[in-house]
């Protein structure tokens, strides 16, 4: 090993730990996104166990419960055999095949983060987590607490360090117990000194600060991502990685002084360490190889399946003359695959769309006496656009249980007395009868039916903040052609567009906002929807829609509506606004709206032990209401759990498929993109966003200790930032046990439906979306729309794939065949 | 209505909890339904009790149960009590209690150790109801420690993390070092009675105050020993960091046991013993100083928290501090009001603490307004002291390590030099050399005599230090366990009056245990090769019930009341003469310790982060 090249520089070791850390946002802001972002750049397989050799994850599921999975007929033998075969050739396929079977692995994970620091235990006996994580873990949370406590961290002027080194300036107590780490930190002391003083010799610094900061990796997670993105707090707060690890130094030679005095010598003196480089290359792994053919076995199981299914299903003529009854957006979320389905089964006769929520309008937003900005768009992008709400009177309910004042000492006297009876009155009434309360967090509250919003900007210098206020005309336009376009909607408008966005409603949920829609940011989408309504609907921007080639016609209105995943409610905005033919529509349309909703709430309840799905279509419904407004139900919806596929392409290839709720569904017609520019834009959104819920429940599943955030029952709320087991924790990032227990972890198969070499041109257009295909974090197939062959993309190029001969069962009714089982449901085609 | 009706309080959580162990683990829904119907059956029968119990009158009424073991003059009984006090506490427990098994219903679905937390719920039920019931120290010290370890249990529910287990731990211990309170206490008031005293005649103002008139001494001392055992399980100063650290089980235990029963087990204590103490100011006194400073010191801390369930635990002890002077001043009824409104408030803070974020954020959303920081330079100077000084909890930690852990360390660490062998060869010749003095007791100066009991005692003490130190072998912090006992009967047998039939119903569940225990060890030994004390090595994840059965030894050999040995204590300890009272600290602390690192074996082997790593494991730090 070349000795510079391990040479310290502490601003490229910040940046690799940065890169390294869990990237999770404070819970307001949580966003699905791969928990290995880091491993990106390398193939799914290699990057799965680089990682668990490097930080000790779990990252395929055990070796014991593939070939369970095997038994119970969850994967198929003949694809398994075939995967062997591809990969072994004619000569070595009995010997892995027996290897794969039969042979006995130690699956034991040795990493290498962690062992230098834990010479500190057999050089000097002495565990220096264990005295200064209680310390430092405190002293961040009471810092960047967003208002859990009642006397908040004394001073916050120019960051961290500033803050504590004025808090020392007290005169009588100090945070530290000895005197020279307080020197240390009045004379800034750089990190690399400290390291020195620490550790001694340069060429371990880096080594020794993975593995500090990788014994924590919640809170160093939270500080970098807190350093990049300080706006998410919304008490802002000034602090950065090196701070962090800065101040941990100095408390662990202040732990080390207190116990040894000043001349201790540095860790590495006297002692023979190799200084192994935590990113040197694995060695080849037979282990990992058959774990990668199981897993392959497993992914494949599931693709032939509904790769059969997309084959053998028959499409119906894409060009209808008659104009649809009405035509709905939907979020492409999974959630609304079974929705979508029970609408057009009940309306034969309605058209359903797919597209990220956020209706491609990205903007902020600001409630009416709102102190804040929310972001409504896909978190990477910045808007530029401000959506105001007009002033209207509005009244926050209040529940005086969550008052600081009951945790004083006087007050807390008096109230104890007088509301603690009441509480109990409170519980039992929650418990009994569990009913929407102050602490819900509601979909619905998100945005009120008679609020009224300022979308159209007229004049370009009415700003707030640097942000614009309104879209004008012009930028209307553009947001609507794109969107309705990409999806394929040019023509043939029915009287009423339904424009749905989604969002959840749950109480007692730290993880609220993962529930709620992903495009935008964790909130729901009902304002974007009804922002796309109000452009699509305005009169100048359908005239240069008309200039560009879409006609929509004037009776033809754009509704837009939010769909309660949790609660399957829906509301309608501006229903006042229709004229009044479409008046007499909506009321028919939204009564079907309502009996999907029944079938979609049946439907979900197959999954809940605690219903029974015999039961009559309202009592189910009833339940799964009381679900998401129960104290005591960590799982009032399962999310995006057992997703493993996105549909990109016509309705019509997929619309008499059961797809069991496992896939995201973005329009698209290849017809009106025949180069593949839309289609590229819709990857680059499909990619990182399916692909990055999809691969946060994958870790998230196999690891649920280091990549998820266990079980939530124990969970304690810290600053409003993050969510500790017990009050001396670590953060925990990553998904609750309860939220994927029931997820598979499969890989997402991407099916686009366009020719081979133009879905090539629209993957390789953007290098960050390209990787994620040719580096396997999620699979792809081109379906050909004409022959309906399919092309599976390996190694760069498409190559045919025929699905193994597979006897898909047709059903007459697909919530009948669903609530036949709780478990996954194989595909079937619908009649 | 007759006092037997008591024992029905009694015999419904202990049929829950036999049924609940009968119910094999799959079955979800007869696990909680077992516990939700025992516990509600309880609420509704108690409900119709009090009901009648008022009408009668309400006057307090005694259940002489059961008579155990009784010598010449010792008697070893079960006792129940019941009046106001015990009419809040069981209706709160009930009520509670009845409500959580509702939530924890659906709440712990799915969860692994769903029957283990039922039963452990039933379990603590059982305890709580015993000690609340109870009519004498006896019958309250078995629910005590009933509670105890159900609190180790439940605490370190998720016994596969490393944080939950080392304060399940911490706590445990913090509860046994309370219960040196308890025993010392019993001792005592066995001389200055002369008799098993029942609370009932505690309210016999002249019997009470007949005796204390002569042994003002003994008196202060037994209210003493009862305040800092009260103290200890109501997280008073300098005991209070213990509860925070609690909040580790799934969130429905937390918020009954820490939010609120658990933590008001010490008002009751002071409640029950009310008519002993009342008469001595300088008790009252000290009771109100420590309610004061505790209240006024975990207030501040509870300000500075930034977590919720430490916040709603620091509030809650500051609370209980007020109940402590409320009951100093002698306002009972205002104390009862209080201990009820404050069990209820916390358990649903507790319950509903998740909700925090989405609500306190809409709050923050809504209303914010950026702080000023323009004050005087001095205030701010102090503000900062006091911040820091909040912090760090008052150092409170570190002053229980300090006055508590650190001497234990020390002296263990004395006997580093021993391994099994040697251990054996010490022991043996050092015992029998013990044996032969008590033989020729008669030929050896009484100056000498004197002082033999305590050097046998603390021999005894010195080798239970090293067993809860020691970081290597299992075999040896088992054996020094077992031999303290052997310790304890030396010292004691130098009082005359020492039976056979008292000693071997002492030593024959330790050595019973002791040997159970030991085949254990050897046991685990051949399945896994390397067993050692230095770390968790969370063998539950592989022998489950292995380790219940290993706890079970540990308990016995730790004299939990399920062997003679519990009875067989405090029957030796009615053998500590009065003046003895170095001796009685000296073996009620070896017990306590004794107790400690037993469990402390149980946790090392079986619970914890585990050292195979073929599976998904937590970080240390979760």
């Amino acid at each position: 090993m070349n000795a510079t090249s391990l040479r310290f520089v502490e601003e490229v070791t910040l940046h690799k730990l940065s890169h390294f850390l869990p990237a999770q946002n404070p819970l307001k802001d949580f966003v699905h996104h791969n928990t290995l972002h880091a491993f990106q750049d390398k193939d799914f397989f290699t990057a799965l166990q680089e990682s668990s050799e490097i930080f000790g994850y779990k990252t395929f599921l055990p070796l014991s419960d593939f070939r369970n999975k095997l038994k119970n007929n969850e994967i198929n033998s003949e694809v398994l055999y075939k995967i062997i075969y591809q990969k072994k050739g004619e000569d070595h396929f009995s010997e892995w095949k027996d290897f794969v079977l039969h042979k006995d692995y130690d699956e034991a994970i040795h990493p290498k983060i962690g062992k230098l620091r834990n010479l500190w235990k057999e050089k000097y006996a002495i565990n220096l987590d264990k005295s200064t994580h209680s310390l430092l873990f405190r002293l961040l949370c009471s810092y960047l607490d967003q208002g859990i406590s009642v006397w908040n961290f004394p001073i916050h002027k120019d960051g961290f360090l500033a803050s504590i080194k004025e808090l020392e300036k007290n005169g009588v107590f100090s945070i530290f117990s000895t005197s020279r780490a307080k020197t240390l930190l009045e004379n800034n002391a750089s990190i690399y000194k400290l390291l020195e003083i620490l550790v001694g010799d340069g060429l371990y610094f880096e080594n020794y600060l993975f593995d500090q900061q990788f014994s924590h990796p919640g809170w160093s997670g939270m500080v970098s991502t807190l350093e990049n993105n300080p706006t998410s707090l919304l008490d802002e707060r000034k602090i950065t990685l090196k701070e962090l690890i800065t101040f941990e130094l100095l408390l662990e030679i202040d732990t080390l002084d207190n116990k040894f005095g000043e001349n201790w010598e540095p860790l590495i003196t006297k002692i023979n360490f190799d200084a192994e480089n935590l990113f040197s290359q694995s060695p080849y792994s037979e282990n990992i190889e058959v774990l990668s053919i199981w897993q392959e076995a497993f992914e494949w199981t599931f693709y032939n399946q509904a790769l059969s299914g997309l084959q053998q299903q028959k499409t119906s003529l894409n060009k209808l003359d008659i104009t649809p009854r009405f035509q709905g957006l939907f979020c492409m979320d999974d959630r609304e695959c079974s929705f979508r389905r029970h609408i057009e089964y009940l309306e034969p006769n309605a058209k359903t769309f797919g597209t990220a929520a956020f209706f491609n309008f990205e903007f902020f937003y600001q409630p009416i006496n709102g102190k804040f900005f929310t972001k409504l768009c896909p978190a990477p992008v910045t808007p530029k656009y401000l959506i105001k709400e007009l002033p209207r009177k509005k009244k926050r309910a209040k529940d005086f249980h969550y008052n600081k004042k009951s945790h004083s000492l006087l007050f807390g006297w008096l109230i104890s007395q007088t509301l603690g009876y009441t509480s109990a009155f409170k519980l039992f009434l929650n418990i009994f009868k569990p009913s929407m309360s102050p602490a819900t967090s509601s979909s619905f509250k998100h945005l009120n039916k008679k609020s009224q919003l300022v979308i159209e900007n007229t004049d370009a210098n009415e700003q707030q903040d640097g942000l614009q206020i309104g879209f004008s005309v012009e930028e209307m336009a553009i947001r609507v052609e794109n969107i309705l376009k990409s999806i394929g909607l040019v023509e043939n408008f029915a009287p009423i567009v339904y424009v749905v966005g989604h969002g959840a409603t749950s109480v007692n949920n730290t993880h609220f906002a993962g529930y709620d829609c992903g495009a935008c940011s964790g909130r729901p989408s009902s304002v974007n929807a009804k922002v796309l309504s109000f452009a699509a609907n305005h009169e100048k921007v359908r005239k240069i829609l008309a200039e560009k080639g879409v006609c929509i016609p004037n009776e033809t209105q754009f509704l837009p509506a939010l769909h309660d995943t949790t609660r399957d409610e829906i509301v309608f905005y501006d229903e006042s606004l229709l004229s009044e033919k479409n008046k007499l529509h909506h009321a028919k349309n939204s009564e079907i709206f309502i009996s999907a909703l029944d079938n979609n709430a049946k439907e979900r309840s197959r999954r809940f032990d605690t219903i029974n799905s015999k039961e009559s279509l309202t009592k189910v419904h009833e339940k799964i209401k009381n679900r998401s407004v129960s104290l005591f139900e960590p799982r009032p919806e399962l999310n995006h759990a057992t997703n493993a596929m996105c549909i990109v392409g016509r309705r019509s290839v997929s619309e008499h498929l059961f797809l069991d709720r496992r896939s995201f569904m973005n329009s698209f017609d290849y017809q009106i993109d025949p180069k593949g520019d839309y289609l590229a834009g819709i990857l680059n959104a499909v990619a990182p966003v399916g692909g990055g819920i999809n691969l946060e429940y994958y870790f998230s599943r196999v690891d649920n200790h280091k990549l998820g955030a266990g079980s939530k029952l124990p969970h304690n709320v810290m600053g409003l930032i993050g969510v500790a087991n017990g009050i001396d924790g670590d953060l925990r990032p990553g998904l609750p046990s309860q939220m994927i227990e029931v997820h598979d972890p499969l890989r997402l198969l991407i099916v686009v439906e366009h020719f081979p070499e133009i879905v090539k041109y629209a993957i390789t257009k953007v290098p960050a979306t390209y990787e994620w295909f040719i580096n396997n974090w999620v699979n792809l197939v081109a379906l050909h729309p004409e022959t309906k062959e399919l092309f599976r993309f390996v190694n760069g190029e498409f190559e045919m794939y025929n699905p193994i001969p597979f006897d898909i069962k047709t059903i007459n009714n697909s919530l009948e065949y669903a609530i036949t089982s709780s478990e996954n449901l194989n595909i079937t085609l619908i009649k | 209505m007759t006092n037997e009706f008591l024992l029905v309080f009694i015999i419904i959580p202990v049929l829950g909890f036999l049924i609940s162990f009968f119910i094999p683990e799959k079955k979800e829904s007869w696990l909680s339904w077992t516990a939700f119907t025992t516990v509600f059956l309880q609420l509704i029968v108690l409900c119709v009790f009090i009901f009648y119990w008022i009408i009668n009158g309400s006057k307090d009424m005694n259940l002489f149960e059961l008579s155990i073991v009784k010598t010449n003059d010792f008697d070893f009984f079960i006792d129940f009590y019941f009046d106001k006090v015990t009419a809040v506490y069981l209706f709160i427990g009930a009520l509670l209690t009845s409500m959580i098994t509702t939530y924890s219903r659906y709440y712990l679905h799915r969860e692994k150790g769903y029957k283990r937390f039922f039963m452990t719920v039933l379990f603590f039920f059982l305890g709580y109801n015993l000690a609340i019931l109870a009519g004498n120290f006896e019958t309250l010290f078995i629910g005590w420690e009933i509670i105890g370890i159900s609190s180790f249990l439940l605490i370190g529910f998720y016994r596969e993390r490393y944080l939950p287990v080392k304060n399940a731990f911490k706590v445990f211990s913090i509860y046994r070092i309370g219960d040196v309170g308890i025993i010392l206490a019993m001792w005592a008031s066995h001389h200055l009675f002369h008799e098993n005293i029942t609370f009932i005649r505690l309210h016999n103002y002249e019997l009470v105050n007949e005796h204390l008139q002569n042994h003002t001494l003994i008196g202060s001392f037994i209210a003493l020993c009862l305040a800092c055992a009260a103290a200890v399980k109501s997280a008073q100063v300098p005991f209070s960091s213990w509860l925070p650290r609690a909040m580790e089980g799934p969130t429905p235990s937390s918020a009954i046991f820490y939010g609120s029963l658990s933590v008001h087990l010490g008002a009751f204590l002071i409640l029950r013993t009310m008519p002993f103490w009342e008469h001595q100011t300088s008790m009252r006194i000290a009771i109100g100083v420590m309610g004061f400073t505790t209240s006024i010191v975990t207030t501040l801390i509870a300000r500075v928290q930034s977590s919720v369930k430490s916040q709603i635990a620091y509030s809650s002890i500051s609370q209980i501090g007020l109940i402590f002077i409320e009951i100093a001043l002698g306002f009972e009824t205002l104390a009862l009001i209080h201990i009820a409104g404050n069990t209820f408030l916390r358990t649903y803070q507790l319950l509903v603490s998740p909700s925090v974020v989405s609500y306190l954020i809409r709050e923050q959303f809504y209303n914010f307004i950026p702080k000023e920081t323009q004050k005087s330079i001095f205030s701010k100077k102090l503000e900062n002291a006091l911040y820091i000084l909040s912090l760090n909890e008052f150092h409170l930690e570190k002053i229980i390590k300090i006055f508590l852990w650190n001497p234990l360390h020390t002296i263990g660490n004395k006997l580093n030099f021993l391994n099994l062998k040697k251990l054996f060869l010490l022991f043996l010749s050092t015992y029998i050399v013990g044996i032969i003095t008590l033989y020729f007791k008669n030929e050896i100066p009484t100056i000498i005599i004197n002082y033999l009991p305590e050097l046998f005692a603390t021999i005894g003490l010195v080798f239970v230090f090293k067993a809860f130190i020691e970081r290597k072998s299992p075999f040896m912090a088992w054996l020094l366990i077992v031999f303290n006992h052997f310790w304890i009967v030396l010292a004691i047998l130098f009082n005359e009056k020492v039976s056979y039939y008292e000693i071997s119903l002492y030593i024959v569940g330790i050595i019973i245990a002791g040997i159970i225990g030991y085949l254990a060890l050897l046991k685990l030994k051949s399945m896994e090769k390397r067993i050692l004390l230095n770390q968790h090595s969370g063998h539950v994840y592989e022998h489950p019930k292995f380790a219940f059965f290993f706890l079970l030894a540990a308990l016995g050999v730790t004299g939990f009341p399920i062997t003679s040995t519990f009875i067989g204590e405090d029957l030796l300890f009615s053998h500590i003469e009065s003046h003895q009272i170095i001796l009685a600290f000296l073996v009620a602390s070896s017990f306590v310790v004794s107790g400690i690192a037993g469990v402390r074996i149980y946790t090392r082997l079986f619970l914890g982060t585990h050292i195979k790593t073929y599976h998904e494991l937590p970080y240390k730090s979760s």
